[in-house]
């Protein structure tokens, strides 16, 4: 069971952590140094054996810390949730340590989150791009970077010789495309948020 | 009468049969059309229904659905084509043997669809030339096989000698 006490006890055990609100499981904040000790004894003294989800956040530009990482870990024992947010100190080159020693789930979902935030993850054992191909120039998911993208070369240069094609910003037509979420499914099938302008039409004044 | 059909009527003809060679080849290849499935994403999966017994493919000769690109004749790009996998579409393409067609099945494949986004690349008509699109998302099975009747009529209209070796540059675009 995961309990008031039993929250209570954890942050007393590593008086490192921070609570943070939160509306559902236990929140805390752990300064990076510290996430390799914390994670260990997680998994080996408290029963939290399975890493469930790991993800980059973005907060702003503008934000201090700008860029974070989230863990949540699941106790098959104490069948309950635990969210772990650390964020990183430096903004320009974001680093946390890598958690995939003690949870090999890691490796992947680090992957991930250094694909689309930049996010480094010191001591990973193989910090490559997951989703986007090796030598793309940024990553995607940071708040400056546009949705529709920017212009790219294409991955294979012999395939773009020969098609002279290239990654090319996506046209936006009014979009980014949503949906309503709620009414019948004809209302609310995803649409252009803003059906006034395309690219061809410049938006009405 | 020498007919733009193969058609072959015994008791006037005899043992004979007088057509054009254009005629016979592309008969026969139109009507052995054997796909390359190149299923990205969930239009895939009306690809497979189509090659099922409910729709069944095969009616038309196209039920040989060859994972090596040597052995297939047309490509059916079935599903949502990424920049990151548009250089392996391209490779697949070039090693198919002349002649070949490509089909644009589903929105993705034909415009992007709903992705307009920076993973995504807007048609597959960028990289390589695509002869019927087929609208939808996903398409009925019927629709792509409507596709495949019109790719048919296309084939059958080409000259049988000169599409050997197609053009290998840029598409439509
Ligand atoms: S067109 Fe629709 S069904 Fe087909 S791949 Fe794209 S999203 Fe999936």
């Amino acid at each position: 069971m995961i309990d008031e006490e039993f929250n209570v006890a954890l942050l007393e055990k590593h008086g490192f952590l921070s609570k943070r609100e939160s509306i559902d499981c236990l929140t805390v904040d752990c300064p990076p140094d510290r996430l390799k000790e914390l994670v260990l004894s997680l998994r080996d003294e408290d029963g939290f054996d399975m890493l469930v989800d790991l993800s980059g956040i973005d907060h702003g530009e503008d934000e201090e810390p700008r860029f974070s990482s989230v863990y949540h870990f699941y106790s098959l024992v104490r069948r309950g949730y635990l969210r772990v947010h650390v964020a990183c100190p430096d903004n320009e080159k974001p680093v946390i340590p890598s958690i995939s020693e003690t949870f090999p789930a890691a490796n992947w979902h680090e992957r991930e989150a250094y694909d689309m935030f930049g996010v480094e993850f010191s001591g990973h054992p193989d910090l490559r791009r997951i989703l986007m191909w090796d030598d793309y120039p940024y990553f995607p998911l940071r708040k400056e970077f546009p949705l529709a993208g920017i212009d790219t070369p294409l991955p294979a240069d012999d395939v773009a010789e020969v098609t002279k094609a290239s990654v090319e910003p996506a046209p936006m037509m009014g979009g980014p495309f949503v949906s309503a979420g709620e009414g019948p499914m004809s209302d609310s099938e995803p649409r252009a948020l803003d059906e006034s302008w395309t690219e061809e039409s410049e938006k009405p004044q | 009468m020498i007919s733009d059909e193969v058609a072959y009527n015994g008791k006037v003809e005899g043992d004979v049969i007088v057509t054009k060679a254009d005629a016979v080849i592309n008969w026969i290849r139109s009507h052995s059309v054997w796909p390359m499935p190149m299923g990205l994403a969930c239009c895939a999966i009306e690809l497979m229904a189509s090659a099922a017994s409910r729709y069944d493919i095969s009616r038309f000769g196209m039920e040989v659905m060859r994972f090596s690109p040597r052995q297939s004749d047309c490509m059916i790009v079935a599903g949502t084509v990424t920049y990151k996998m548009a250089e392996v579409v391209r490779r697949i393409y070039d090693q198919m043997g002349d002649p070949k067609w490509v089909v644009a099945m589903g929105a993705c494949a034909s415009t992007g669809g709903m992705y307009r986004s920076y993973a995504v690349m807007q048609g597959v008509d960028t990289i390589v030339p695509v002869d019927v699109y087929v609208s939808g998302c996903p398409p009925r099975p019927e629709a792509l096989l409507d596709a495949m009747i019109k790719l048919q009529d296309k084939i059958g209209r080409e000259s049988s000698l000169s599409n050997l070796r197609k053009p290998r540059g840029a598409c439509a675009g």
